[in-house]
């Protein structure tokens, strides 16, 4: 890997089994993951709704405690962290939301939306966050003169892009973006992620790109892992993803992305999954994947595949490939 | 083929307690028999409401088409359903014109039975009875594909997934044997492969039957395999129309050519930043005076301001409302920055 790994700006996850209540043994929404997120990358991960990676960017960032496993961010490790000493830590680790309709408080001014993580944080003097806030509303294309109004005087893409100032505003070094454009029109969807790309390059930001557009997964992130089932399937650089997909899960569901030109559509030919997603109560035996899997054999059925690297870099868990 | 479908002039209106919103400003297209138009747009730009008007499904008041006819049907059959009676327009929705909506656990009724929801349908239009009609509704979700279609007849819509639904709820549509089909953002509320199970499904089903289907969405990839004709609109007006791969080959309004530029593509092979469109869409209650697009466009010159371009055709099939012959290669003749815009 040529990538630096870089002490104060990986977060690294260890076997983290999440479990939700529900049913009597609870159900695992994500299961046993390991994966690093290198300084400066953006990782992203994408899967069909349900499939946990939504609580994985949670998880990382505590705001679900794993019931095993460890997550290290910076070189420090957050799962045993409580109280005021995570709350430290939170402070270079921040979030931007799905829904800019519900991820806003209505009751508060765009002002004090953006000040309330320095306010947390004990950062600076009441004028100086004012003035933090109106740099930051301009670093994200609002105009600063909009400080005192409140949320619903703003559209959608307006409002993501408060979210995204709020989350800047302590100078975090790790943003998780749970699917930060899928509410947005597309002609929006555009706008918001050459944003995130512009701040990242400005403030070397590390993003965790949660989503289930592969075609946006593949425009902004280095590496890219693909979730089923509360389980990473396939880990790859992008490139290598999209080019050399191993997995079949992977295989189809790029397979399933519509190309926005229709004399490519004409030629491409799909691999169509049938049934849907089980249940993540009661899990396959086996693969997570052996119920729609076009290239299912017995012993899918009955053991589950190792997670392992195959060329540099590039993880599945498949028994196609030698175990 | 034949004439199917001619919307002349539509006009809807609402009256709310904030002013006039001119939701749909005098679209005029047409389908033939079999044909796939695909209309695409952005939330609130008139695409859903334009054809809930033709099935007069608009909410009165606040509602109401102002202007405009629709002619539906061939030969000695071809009526304006905007004139006639309450019981002439229920014979037609449903019946010749089916609809399937974005999401299919609220446009089924929770309460009742798959069996019962399918088979009210053809009991009312084609008068079967109980006996023939459960019947047919098991081979209609055998048709859309529902394994062990006898067995769920008498589940309730809880128990199906979200694509299982939208499967069931094609099959109602079908299942008086429409003409037309119209589909609005059918599979926008579902997960990408089952996405294009859906799309496969409403392919097949297409060629089998010979349907003409009306899909509305804003999802340009769809859109792509799907449609044989495409119209985009914008702030309730037509501002591009032209065979699906004329439009993405040689797209020519400056919103179109935005869009399409704006979309992150699978088979991208480089990086490139993505062209976006700055703005917002205007508000509906107080269009601007010349283009609707004006605000945001890259292109505009100063008659865009004053003028709002009429839908002339461009090339054969091809029609575009821009005062100016715009290409992908034209030039910008204004940068716009994200920051000017007023909320």
């Amino acid at each position: 890997m040529n990538r630096r790994r870089w002490w104060h700006e990986c977060a690294e996850h260890d076997p983290d089994e999440r479990q939700c209540a529900g049913g009597p043994s609870g159900v695992k929404a994500v299961d046993g993951l390991n994966f690093d997120i290198y300084a400066g990358e953006t990782l992203g991960l994408v899967g069909e709704s349900g499939c946990g990676k939504s609580t994985t960017g949670r998880a990382i960032l505590q705001l679900y405690k794993p019931t095993e496993g460890t997550v290290e961010v910076a070189g420090k490790e957050l799962t045993k962290l409580q109280g005021e000493d995570l709350r430290k830590q939170r402070r270079q680790m921040q979030m931007i939301f799905q829904d800019p309709y519900a991820s806003l408080n209505p009751r508060m001014t765009v002002g004090s939306i953006v000040s309330e993580p320095m306010e947390v944080h004990n950062i600076g003097t009441k004028s100086e966050r004012i003035e933090r806030v109106r740099e930051l509303l301009k670093v994200v294309g609002l105009n600063p003169y909009f400080i005192n109004r409140y949320p619903h005087e703003f559209s959608g893409g307006q409002r993501q892009r408060i979210g995204v100032a709020r989350a800047l505003a302590v100078n975090p070094s790790f943003i998780v973006c749970d699917e930060p454009i899928s509410a947005l029109d597309v002609s929006i969807q555009a706008q918001v992620i050459n944003l995130l790309e512009d701040l990242q390059e400005q403030f070397k930001l590390t993003y965790l790109f949660i989503a289930h557009d592969l075609s946006v997964v593949r425009h902004i992130s280095d590496r890219i892992a693909v979730m089923y089932l509360g389980k990473i399937m396939e880990l790859a650089d992008r490139d290598e993803l999209y080019a050399n997909p191993m997995h079949p899960y992977t295989q189809a569901l790029l397979s399933a992305v519509p190309i926005p030109d229709p004399v490519v559509e004409e030629k491409r030919k799909r691999i169509i999954l049938e049934g849907d997603v089980p249940s993540p109560a009661n899990p396959p035996k086996g693969c997570n994947f052996c119920t729609r899997c076009p290239k299912v054999m017995d012993v899918c059925r009955e053991q589950e595949p190792v997670f392992k690297e195959y060329g540099s870099g590039h993880y599945t868990a498949c028994w196609l490939y030698p175990q | 083929m034949s004439r199917l479908l001619e919307v002349k002039g539509l006009e809807t209106r609402f009256f709310t307690q904030d002013g006039v919103v001119h939701a749909v400003n005098g679209i005029n297209y047409h389908l033939d028999e079999g044909e796939t138009l695909a209309i695409v747009g952005e939330s609130g730009c008139g695409k859903s409401v334009g054809v809930m008007s033709l099935l007069r499904l608009i909410p009165m008041p606040p509602g109401k088409v102002t202007a405009g006819q629709v002619w539906f049907g061939t030969g000695d059959d071809r009526k304006d359903l905007l004139k006639l009676s309450d019981d002439e327009i229920r014979q037609v929705r449903g019946n010749r014109i089916a609809m399937i909506f974005q999401d299919p656990m609220t446009s089924l009724n929770p309460v009742l039975t798959i069996g019962f929801q399918i088979s009210e349908a053809l009991m009312l239009h084609l008068g079967m009875d109980k006996e023939k009609a459960r019947k047919r509704a098991v081979e209609l979700l055998e048709l859309v594909g529902i394994p062990r279609a006898a067995e769920r007849l008498d589940d309730y819509p809880h128990q199906f997934s979200g694509g299982m639904r939208q499967r069931v709820m094609i099959a109602m549509g079908l299942s008086c044997n429409p003409q037309l089909l119209i589909a609005d953002e059918p599979t926008t509320a579902l997960d990408v492969t089952i996405q294009a199970q859906i799309a496969d499904l409403v392919k097949r089903l297409r060629d089998e039957i010979g349907m003409a289907i009306i899909w509305i969405t804003h999802d340009l990839g769809v859109v792509a395999g799907l449609a044989d004709r495409v119209i985009v609109m914008y702030a309730g007006f037509i501002v591009e129309e032209a065979q699906v791969k004329e439009l993405y080959g040689n797209p020519r309004h400056p919103y179109t050519i935005g869009l399409l530029g704006s979309l992150p593509r699978l088979d991208a092979t480089r990086e490139h930043r993505l062209s976006s469109i700055e703005g917002l869409p205007p508000d509906l209650i107080d269009l601007p005076k010349g283009c609707p697009f004006y605000a945001r466009c890259n292109y505009r010159i100063e008659i865009c301001a004053t003028d709002n371009p009429r839908l002339e055709p461009v090339a054969p099939g091809h029609k575009v409302a821009c005062h100016r012959e715009v290409t992908r290669e034209t030039p910008y003749t204004v940068e716009i920055e994200p920051a000017e815009v007023v909320a």
